[in-house]
């Protein structure tokens, strides 16, 4: 059975949210994961809890939520309506933040680790040659950290792809706007349309195993950078 | 000494649960998530009058259908429609003979909001608001009613960019109740109890303007032999039940 357009824009709109949901994290997760991993400030534990959070909350639960929060009555909807945007739910940008929130200890926690297994010293020596704090940041850190960075990238990444109940909850299954592969797959269960199921969730599994795959080979051939 | 008393206790307790499980049973059903206000207090009648318990799970009946299918142990269904409690029977998954209709859905179109939604639905047509809500017509009966409701006002096309889906009701309840979307199509059980609109504005659906929701409840294989299942399915049928399931403003 030759994949439908409705199957082709669920797929494009799934590597579109993953991909955007992935490099987003990115550059939200270094910082936090940096500071995680230096500071001994009293917030240290309560942050780091928070982060974490996602992890244990059930998806239709953290959805529900945030359904909730970015509705016209919650903080981050009055937030969106002051500024003229409207409301986040339904909209693709509003599955975009939701899956920020939904992977971010996925990112966080390996840029973490990697962050605490260099240690101080070099960022030390980086000082002693005079290189500003940033500089050696840029130059020194994040090199070292590069694995974990990868590894943040592939989960970010796969949990996206996989993710299903916040989606389903703040996306409204919209056709082209908000219906990705995993509630496409939900609707055609629902429906006992199995046989369409088996097509998208077997597209899946390969595509999945796919990118999966490049980025631990990428990840093999750049890790090498680690002293 | 001791031991002799500890072993009259023990004895005893054997003796009471043995006692209480000739009488009461247990009956675990499938709900669909429309009928979840109602059947939580049949439920606790049903216990009351019968000693025995209903453990209930909602959900959608699609993914009943399919957990049944793969021999989850419900051992009664309450559908949200009659295809499905029909298809199972046939299926050979339902005791045959012993289908049901246990409830008529209707069909409101609610907002939160006190004023939005007139009692002749006329908001419909001045198209004032960014999204309307509704189950997704493949999925829920509910769903479906609404787009023929649609359809047969002339406003399916017009309406469509306006959509947001709920997997099932209940979600998409959640969507209106949150203001998220301005108004929806709901299940009138969802926003009424004792007789009265919780809250917000509706417009109550003639029945007319769709097919039926005829929800059917049937006996499953696993409940077939089980007293408790079947007490359960003649408690539905009775009085007492029929006054609350009525009283959620479904039809009978």
């Amino acid at each position: 059975m030759p994949p439908s357009t409705e199957a082709l824009q669920a797929i494009w709109l799934t590597v579109e949210l993953a991909t955007l949901t992935t490099l987003v994290l990115l550059v939200i997760a270094t910082p936090i994961a940096w500071w995680l991993s230096g500071t001994r400030s009293r917030w240290r534990a309560p942050v780091s809890a928070l982060v974490t959070l996602p992890l244990v909350l059930p998806p239709t639960v953290l959805g529900f939520y945030l359904l909730v929060a970015m509705g016209p009555d919650g903080l981050l909807g009055r937030l969106t309506l002051a500024l003229g945007w409207g409301t986040l739910p339904f909209t693709f940008t509003g599955l975009l933040v939701g899956s920020i929130i939904f992977s971010l200890p996925f990112a966080v926690l390996p840029i973490q680790h990697a962050f605490e297994a260099i240690g101080p010293r070099p960022m030390e020596v980086a000082a002693t040659l005079r290189a500003r704090p940033l500089d050696a940041f840029f130059s020194v850190a994040l090199p070292l950290a590069r694995p974990g960075l990868i590894t943040a990238a592939i989960l970010s990444f796969a949990h996206t792809v996989g993710e299903f109940g916040v989606v389903l909850m703040i996306g409204g299954n919209i056709p082209g706007k908000t219906r990705v592969v995993s509630t496409q797959i939900y609707g055609h269960v629902e429906a006992m349309e199995y046989s369409q199921a088996h097509w998208l969730a077997g597209g899946m599994v390969l595509l999945s195993f796919v990118v999966l795959l490049a980025l631990s080979l990428m990840k093999r051939r750049l890790g090498r950078v680690m002293p | 000494m001791k031991r002799g008393l500890l072993g009259v206790w023990i004895a005893g307790c054997l003796v009471g649960s043995a006692g209480s499980l000739a009488q009461a049973a247990e009956v675990s059903v499938a709900v669909a998530a429309n009928f979840t206000a109602p059947m939580q207090k049949i439920a606790a009648a049903f216990e009351q009058d019968t000693g025995h318990k209903a453990l209930l799970t909602f959900g959608s009946t699609g993914k009943f259908y399919a957990q049944i299918k793969s021999g989850a142990p419900f051992e009664v269904l309450l559908a949200a429609d009659d295809e499905t409690p029909a298809r199972l029977e046939r299926e050979g998954l339902g005791a045959p003979g012993m289908r049901f209709t246990y409830a008529i859905g209707r069909l409101v179109l609610w907002s939160r909001q006190p004023t939005l939604v007139d009692d002749q639905g006329d908001v419909l047509q001045t198209g004032r608001f960014e999204r309307l809500a509704l189950a997704d017509p493949k999925l829920a009966p509910y769903g479906a009613a609404a787009v023929e409701v649609l359809n047969g006002l002339g406003l399916l096309k017009s309406l469509a960019p306006k959509f947001v889906q709920g997997g099932n009701i209940a979600q998409t309840h959640q969507y209106v109740a949150t203001g998220n979307a301005e108004l929806g199509f709901v299940a009138l059980s969802q926003v009424f109890a004792d007789g009265k609109l919780t809250r917000g504005s509706a417009w109550t659906v003639p029945a007319r303007l769709h097919t039926p929701i005829r929800q059917d409840a049937v006996v499953l294989n696993a409940g077939k032999d089980k007293p408790a299942a079947l007490a359960f399915m003649a408690y539905l049928r009775n009085d007492k039940a029929r006054a609350i399931i009525r009283s959620f403003g479904y039809e009978l």
